[in-house]
């Protein structure tokens, strides 16, 4: 007996669907799934992207795809909407202790970026807790790590290098 | 009917340049794929060009939608000749070396950050949402050609002199920026697009404090005026796009 699909249901599912490049966090945690409709049993998805050249993209609408199919979808259509571009506000905060647990250092508010556009010259934001061993006695190596998202830190204190979810 | 016909050609070729200059770009970028000076930098690269190369698929799609010829992205980044190209000639030009790299990054990553802001309220809903996305993005791109255009610039002998090279020979495909074109005035007064012309005071208050911190010398302006934003492009374009258009050409409808 499979339970009738709801957009209610289909949150649920979503919300156990891991970001492919972050698998602690799920799609619905990252922020990206904007909205859910129902109608019988086919469902739309509205996601938005993270950064435009993410390539992940892909594989995320892929994998949400097959996860309502298989949770007894009749049909899944996913909708790409850009605007109001994602921003790393809109990850949960209990993801954010996830991520620090991953060994990725959460975002900081947004604040960084209009510095950036304000600013000439900056060489990285300073004061990037450690996820290890939480000193703030960090450098940044590069200002992009193994993904767009994120930049590549290392901890003066306990030496290990880690990489830094940039807000955006 | 003629009137509206040509005002979307004019749009169409206002949303080629920006689409084709990131698209070109991310190609140039992409060059570089493991053969960064150190492995960050690589990572660095290739993960600006794969932003450019989103912007440009997104705008591409949108072109095609406008058209309505049935071309998607794919057939306007592989399947136009030339002159069809309506990128601004600087982001065509050889990578040479990495400061040359960094410092094409920085002028024209001063251009996109301006540029953005102003399409982030276009009266074309599609073309703000592009704006307002890649907006983001660019400001990263810049802050990173920006650190090492100081760097570099202000760097070792070697460095300095490299940069300083870099500067002399970018520098005069930065006036194609701003020069003014019927597209520009047409985008401008149906209120889809910014002038470009209007943006080189914010490009400049940008550009040239960062030079002068990065000690290089900004070269003399010269009648030199690059046409790429016409279709006239340099020797260096039908080189690029025959590497990247060789796939599609040699395979039609390939898919993988």
């Amino acid at each position: 007996m499979v339970t009738a699909m709801t957009a209610e249901r289909a949150w649920d599912v979503l919300s156990r669907v891991p970001d492919p490049e972050i698998p602690v966090i799920s799609v619905t945690e990252l922020g990206i799934v904007r909205g859910v409709r129902a109608q019988d049993e086919a469902i739309e998805v509205v996601v938005t992207p993270t950064y435009s050249g993410c390539p992940a993209t892909e594989a995320i609408a892929r994998s949400i795809e097959q996860a309502l199919l298989e949770a007894g979808a009749s049909s899944v259509r996913i909708e790409q909407r850009l605007s109001p571009a994602w921003t790393t506000d809109w990850i949960a905060p209990a993801a954010k202790h996830k991520l620090n647990a991953y060994g990725i250092a959460p975002p900081h508010s947004t604040i960084e970026p209009t510095e950036v556009a304000e600013r000439p010259i900056v060489f990285g934001p300073r004061g990037i807790a450690c996820p290890r061993c939480a000193s703030l006695d960090t450098e940044r190596l590069s200002q992009f790590g193994a993904t767009a998202c994120k930049a590549l830190y290392r901890c003066r204190a306990c030496r290990e290098p880690f990489e830094y979810f940039k807000p955006l | 009917m003629t009137g509206t016909v040509k005002t979307n050609t004019a749009y169409l070729d206002y949303l080629l340049r920006i689409a084709d200059s990131s698209l070109i770009l991310g190609q140039r970028l992409s060059e570089w794929c493991g053969h960064g000076p150190v492995l960050e930098e690589d990572i660095a690269l290739a993960n600006t060009a794969l932003d450019l190369i989103g912007q440009a698929r997104l705008t591409l799609s949108h072109v095609g939608r406008l058209e309505g010829e049935g071309r998607d992205e794919d057939a306007l980044a592989f399947l136009r000749a030339e002159h069809a190209y309506r990128n601004v000639a600087l982001v065509e030009l050889p990578n040479e070396d990495f400061a040359r790299t960094v410092l094409r990054n920085f002028l024209f990553t001063s251009l996109q950050l301006p540029l953005w802001q102003a399409l982030g309220s276009s009266t074309d809903e599609e073309l703000a949402a592009i704006a307002q996305k890649s907006l983001k993005e660019t400001r990263y791109h810049r802050s990173h050609a920006a650190d090492w255009t100081v760097r570099l610039g202000d760097g070792t002998d070697e460095s300095h002199a490299r940069m300083q090279r870099a500067l002399d020979y970018l520098w005069p495909y930065t006036s194609e920026f701003f020069s003014p074109t019927p597209e520009d005035e047409a985008a401008s007064a149906a209120r889809l697009g910014v002038a470009w012309p209007t943006l080189q005071d914010a490009w400049e208050a940008q550009v040239l404090p960062a030079l002068a911190t990065a000690t290089l010398k900004v070269p003399q302006r010269t009648p030199f005026l690059s046409r790429g934003k016409q279709g006239v492009h340099t020797e260096h374009m039908g080189h690029l796009l025959t590497e990247m258009q060789y796939l599609q050409r040699t395979y039609p409808g390939g898919t993988w």
